[in-house]
């Protein structure tokens, strides 16, 4: 069996690529995909848990992020589209008029 | 022996005096808008006549229940520890001419009010402020504490400011009304000052109560400034705001600028004599108290010939009047200072019959003459306006103190009485005797200037004309009382009683029932000298004014008295002056633009610079958004986590511990 611990490194990998993906990228969908990893990652870890403590709890955490993060796509896909048909740019760094 | 409570039906409930005014007030200022003058009337004249009608009538009771005061707690108003100031109303031989004179007096003067204001807009709320009056003054004479008596002292204070002030759109009648009720502020400071004093000495302000616990007080001696001297000091502050006493009687002229019978009934006969009642009532506190005594004579000494020697040169009918009521209360004042209450409040009744008269009848003449009020322009007026013309004289023979007129037994009463004072009486004496030979000359100078000689008015632009009934006949009846009010003192002359102090004696004592040979021959001395006193100013008046006269220019003396002894300069220099540029430039410039307004303003501007400032964190792009939240997840997490690392930063920083 595999320890705990791996999957504990791999979670933390994938929730740091996801961080610095989120902060360096200018891609909107790319931003889009960094949160889509670090959910994951969190799921990762959440399921490591479970198993090593042998409850369910963190299985059914699991559940809810994945259902929160489909409605989320779904809701930032269509912003992502309007966005890219109003500016005509997925460049998030344009997407700025919310300053004063 | 108890009488039924059945056999005194107003007594019992002798609310209903002042409600009733108090009714007729709120009915005429709520509804009365839109009726006609004749249902105004009939609520108005209703009202006060009903109000005198049941004053009558527990009067009656009164007295066939014996002489001790009527006295009774309606319910209690304010109750705090061991203080109590209740709805509390008392009837004795003091409220019972006071009562009288102001439902009396005053329902004539409504009687002619209704004809002289008949063509006047704001109809309905002259008689409704002139009723609210009536209640406030009435509350003040019945009150039976000195909480309840400040109420209706306020309130006639509020409707005198309100009737001065009723032709509002002129500024001065505005302007007139203010410093009648600024002025009027400084007294009652005073006032309310020496009912604090005297409740911390008596723990009541219940008159029984009070005068009864003081009256066993050992009295001061002259000079010492004991709690009741300085109690009675600041009740007479309070006195010389109201009743127009130096130096603050600045404000009586000007409320002239009130309608007519707003001078008679309340800067004449009623309200202003407040102040003479409360140093009456009080009478106990200010026997205790010599030096106050020898403070309210001088005052009132003092006041009545400064207003009389202002009033010699005044053109103005209405001004005239004034500075005499000014002139005539000091004497009141002078009869208090020197111990003679009886005597005094025997003044107040006889100048409330004919100073009421006088008032109203200028009022008829400014009435004939179109609304002139300058006696320049009058002249020649005794065979057009005849009725007029006989009140007046009757009036004025009553004021300057003729035999067999009401003024010539109060002013008498009063002059003999400061005659035999011990602190200089003599002096006094001289005074109000000039001050009488004063009284006399103006008086008949203004009828001459009215009534005699050769008109110096057009006669194209006036049509000079009689007035209606509804004035001549109240005119008449005070003509009357004029003539026969002071008949109660007259057995006095052939050594018989004086009823009238004999009445009063069970309030103030027998103080003044001065009785013996020499007493009367010396009365009689002074009689005869007060009416030669008079003689001589009547003659003066009509040697210089019976004739054609001119008005000459204005100098020396008689400008300095023309312009009142630049008084009211003084004041503005002294007091309105400094303190105008005190608000402006400290308590408005500094005040309330520098402190105030720059505090909230600052606070403003504050909160402006820091959002300011902070506004650049949000830059609208969502990664530095993120970079936040990482930062902030990360030092949350360090919070979490400090108890786990806090050894090793301990171990790190300070080594050298163990």
């Amino acid at each position: 069996m595999v320890p705990t611990n791996y999957y504990l490194i791999l979670s933390a990998i994938l929730f740091g690529l996801g961080i610095v993906a989120f902060v360096f990228k200018r891609n909107i969908i790319t931003l889009f995909m960094a949160i889509e990893l670090m959910l994951n990652a969190v799921n990762l870890a959440f399921v490591a848990f479970s198993q090593s403590l042998g409850k369910p709890d963190g299985e059914v955490f699991v559940l809810f992020v994945i259902v929160v993060a489909a409605a989320e796509a779904a809701v930032g896909l269509g912003i992502v589209i309007l966005t890219a048909r109003n500016r005509h740019s997925l460049n998030v760094e344009r997407v700025d008029l919310l300053k004063l | 022996m108890p009488i039924h409570e059945h056999l005194r039906p107003i007594l019992e409930y002798l609310w209903i005096i002042p409600l009733l005014p108090l009714l007729g007030s709120a009915v005429n200022g709520l509804l009365g808008a839109k009726w006609p003058n004749k249902t105004v009337n009939a609520v108005a004249l209703g009202s006060t006549g009903l109000s005198f009608a049941c004053a009558l009538e527990a009067v009656r009771e009164f007295m066939a229940g014996g002489q001790a005061p009527f006295r009774k707690e309606f319910f209690d108003w304010i109750i705090a520890g061991n203080f109590r100031a209740g709805f509390d109303l008392q009837l004795d031989q003091l409220t019972v001419v006071m009562v009288l004179v102001v439902t009396g007096v005053g329902f004539l003067i409504h009687i002619y009010a209704t004809g002289y204001m008949a063509h006047e807009g704001g109809y309905y709320r002259f008689f409704s402020y002139l009723n609210l009056f009536m209640f406030f003054m009435l509350i003040l004479v019945l009150a039976a504490n000195f909480v309840l008596l400040f109420v209706g002292w306020e309130g006639v204070g509020l409707c005198s400011y309100l009737l001065i002030g009723f032709y509002f759109l002129k500024k001065s009648a505005a302007d007139a009304g203010k410093k009648a009720f600024i002025v009027n502020r400084i007294g009652d400071f005073g006032f309310m000052l020496g009912m604090f004093l005297l409740f911390r000495a008596f723990g009541s302000l219940d008159f029984q109560t009070v005068f009864a616990k003081a009256a066993t007080w050992q009295p001061d001696t002259v000079g010492q400034f004991g709690t009741l001297t300085i109690a009675c000091l600041l009740l007479f502050m309070g006195a010389t705001g109201k009743s127009a006493q130096l130096p603050l009687y600045v404000w009586l002229p000007d409320a002239m600028e009130g309608p007519t019978p707003v001078s008679a009934l309340i800067h004449a006969a009623t309200m202003v004599t407040a102040g003479v009642y409360v140093v009456a009532r009080s009478h106990v506190l200010f026997t205790h108290s010599p030096s106050a005594m020898y403070v309210v004579a001088i005052v009132g000494c003092a006041t009545a010939i400064f207003a009389a020697t202002i009033g010699l040169v005044q053109s103005d009918i209405k001004k005239v009047l004034a500075y005499s009521t000014v002139s005539q209360l000091g004497y009141m004042f002078l009869a208090c200072g020197v111990g003679a209450f009886g005597a005094g409040i025997f003044h107040l009744m006889t100048h409330s019959f004919f100073k009421a008269l006088l008032f109203l009848a200028a009022g008829s003449v400014i009435h004939a003459m179109g609304g002139e009020q300058d006696m320049w322009h009058m002249g020649g007026l005794a065979s057009k306006i005849k009725v007029t013309f006989w009140c007046m004289l009757f009036g004025t023979i009553a004021i300057t103190g003729f035999i067999p007129f009401a003024g010539f037994f109060s002013k008498d009463a009063i002059l003999f009485a400061a005659y035999q004072s011990e602190n200089s009486g003599k002096a006094f004496y001289a005074v109000g005797l000039l001050a009488a030979i004063l009284t006399s000359f103006y008086m008949f100078r203004l009828v001459w200037l009215t009534f005699g000689g050769e008109k110096r008015y057009d006669e194209h632009h006036v049509h000079v004309h009689e007035s209606p009934g509804s004035m001549t006949v109240p005119l008449m009846i005070l003509a009357l009382l004029s003539l026969v009010g002071g008949w109660f003192a007259a057995p006095a002359l052939w050594g018989g009683p004086n009823y009238f102090a004999e009445f009063l004696s069970p309030v103030f004592g027998n103080a003044e029932l001065v009785g013996g040979e020499a007493a009367h021959s010396l009365e009689l001395t002074l009689s005869i000298v007060a009416v030669l006193a008079a003689g001589i100013g009547l003659i003066v008046a009509w040697r210089m004014y019976s004739s054609k006269v001119v008005r000459g220019t204005s100098t020396g003396l008689h400008k300095i008295l023309y312009n009142k002894y630049y008084v009211d300069e003084l004041y503005q220099a002294t007091i309105v002056g400094p303190l105008v540029w005190l608000s402006r430039n400290v308590f408005w410039k500094v005040v309330d633009v520098g402190m105030i307004d720059g505090s909230v303003n600052g606070i403003a501007h504050g909160t402006e610079a820091v959002g300011d400032t902070v506004r650049h964190a949000q830059s609208g792009n969502v990664r530095s958004y993120a970079v936040w939240v990482i930062i902030g997840a990360i030092v949350i997490l360090a919070i979490i986590f400090w108890p786990l690392w806090r050894p090793a930063f301990f171990v790190a920083t300070s080594g050298g511990v163990r």
